[in-house]
């Protein structure tokens, strides 16, 4: 075993600030960290914390860790701002409102930047989230400011996912209507005690009473009728055929709860830390939980394989003598992208499917 | 190997210590050095030297700049030169101080392990160079 990961497995907060740092840099041999990390995972609570900027996203984050704290709970927190698309430098200033865990190492708060690689920054994350794991945090949270697809991406791989809603902001509520209203588990209005709160509940509640309407027409009667299919007999009243229903995954919808906080006061922060709560025993009553990470894992190995396939391709573009000339050949029309990559790709091809057919 | 691979970014900590409040010149400092292309971190008004430590180790910075007005510099670098030595940080961690202190002090400093004072008058390219230069080559 590498001795940084020794040394973090043995609770030495400089390793795991370290193997954070190697993760984010992809410095060589990071990759080894991170598979010897993952036998050690598995046993944090991960939660996804998302909402537009200055919606109280880190004023949250810090209630939600000293609250955790008090109940005797170890917490990582992964706080991510944007960075600069011209120089890369950033300014992450999420670790100012950490302003009631000072001095507790046990919040082990760590600011990262949205750096620029293609898909990088949620593997990143997720390797980040493992090392906090490891060391043996149990609650794991990860911040970002829910903007765009690879923001969706990090939060998705939480078990947990909590989108903040600021009031009276007709704006935002558009915003979810866009794509973030799917990835919710849970709902915050914060800063509830600001004019307009109310109605934002209100029309956060409709939508999401028109959602379910969508369900109960298509999905949810149906997958009714194929359970009692399933189960033990046509008598959907029988209670055998109630605890199919209990066993299978789908059957059991979250409705998503609307919680009204006001994070600066720390008001709500108990209701919705019971709330979260009441998620996490779902997911692990409904079986969600594990369907959940099965889907996590294979995206990953998915996401591991297309960067790596984008190498080895890189590796052989070069061998072949750069793209520089085919480029120039598809400018005087003697060539088209479709072909020139076609005839880069032909041989890799050919050399998996001799390989596949050699082994059957 | 790729070209994707070692993508080493420098990562500083601009921390205020102590009682003073005056920040305007750290915020100055941190947009430099983020437009310089280095990730900065900014740890507030009002920190104890053990909550600069804590950031400090947490975030894994190359650099730690501090900024004192206040003239208290005497007690609290030392503290926070402790606090890292405590968690295996010193070692690597390149520590600059930025404000006013008297010449009779900047030896004690240099003493205590900080590698350049930044008094008035300055230059943000100055830092930003120096910096580029002496950020520590990590394990």
């Amino acid at each position: 075993m590498d001795p940084l990961i020794a040394d973090l497995l043995d609770g030495k907060h400089r390793a795991l600030a370290r193997t954070i740092t190697k993760i984010e840099n992809r410095s060589p041999g990071y990759r080894e960290l991170v598979s010897q990390l993952h036998a050690h995972t598995g046993d944090a609570d991960v939660i996804g914390i998302t909402g537009s900027p200055g919606a109280g996203k880190s004023t949250l984050v810090d209630k939600l860790a000293a609250t955790y704290r008090e109940a005797g709970l170890t917490v990582g927190v992964i706080a991510i701002d944007p960075a600069s698309p011209f120089t890369g430098g950033a300014v992450l200033g999420d670790r100012i409102r950490m302003a009631s865990n000072v001095g507790d190492m046990d919040v082990f708060f760590r600011s990262m930047s949205a750096r620029g690689t293609l898909g990088g920054l949620s593997t990143a994350t997720t390797d980040a989230v493992k090392a906090l794991d490891a060391f043996g945090k149990d609650k794991v949270i990860v911040e970002t400011v829910g903007a765009g697809q690879n923001e969706v991406d990090i939060v998705r791989t939480a078990d947990t996912v909590v989108v903040l809603v600021p009031p009276g902001s007709g704006d935002d509520v558009q915003m979810l209507k866009a794509g973030i209203l799917e990835i919710a588990d849970l709902f915050v209005v914060n800063k509830a005690d600001l004019e307009g709160a109310d109605r934002t509940v209100q029309e956060l509640r409709e939508m999401l009473q028109l959602r379910d309407g969508q369900v109960e027409v298509g999905g949810h009667h149906g997958f009714a009728e194929t359970t009692v299919d399933v189960g033990d007999g046509a008598d959907s009243e029988s209670p055998g055929s109630e605890d199919a229903d209990a066993d299978a995954p789908s059957q059991d919808p979250w409705d998503p709860p609307i919680v009204e906080t006001v994070a600066d006061r720390g008001e709500g922060i108990d209701d919705l830390v019971a709330a979260m709560d009441d998620h996490r025993t779902h997911l692990v009553e409904s079986g969600q939980l594990e369907s959940k990470a099965r889907t996590r894992y294979a995206e990953e190995i998915r996401t591991l394989l297309r960067e790596d396939a984008r190498e080895l391709l890189a590796e052989e573009i070069e061998a072949r003598g750069g793209l520089d000339e085919r480029v120039d050949a598809v400018l005087r029309r003697e060539t088209d992208p479709y072909t020139v990559a076609e005839e880069l790709l032909e041989p890799l091809a050919d050399c998996v499917t001799e390989r596949r057919e050699g082994r059957e | 190997m790729s070209a994707e691979q070692g993508q080493r970014q420098i990562r500083c900590l601009v921390a205020k210590v102590g009682l003073d409040g005056h920040d305007r010149g750290a915020h100055v400092i941190a947009r430099a050095l983020r437009d310089a292309g280095f990730e900065v971190i900014y740890s507030g008004l009002h920190r104890s030297p053990d909550e600069v430590v804590q950031a400090a180790v947490q975030e894994d910075v190359d650099v730690l700049g501090i900024s004192i007005l206040s003239g208290a510099h005497n007690t609290l670098v030392p503290k926070i030169m402790d606090g890292l030595e405590e968690y295996g940080a010193r070692e690597d961690t390149l520590v600059l101080v930025g404000g006013i202190i008297p010449d009779d002090d900047k030896e004690r400093l240099r003493e205590e392990g900080v590698a350049e004072i930044f008094g008035p008058g300055a230059s943000m390219d100055e830092m930003i160079d120096y910096i580029r230069e002496h950020a520590p080559e990590r394990r």
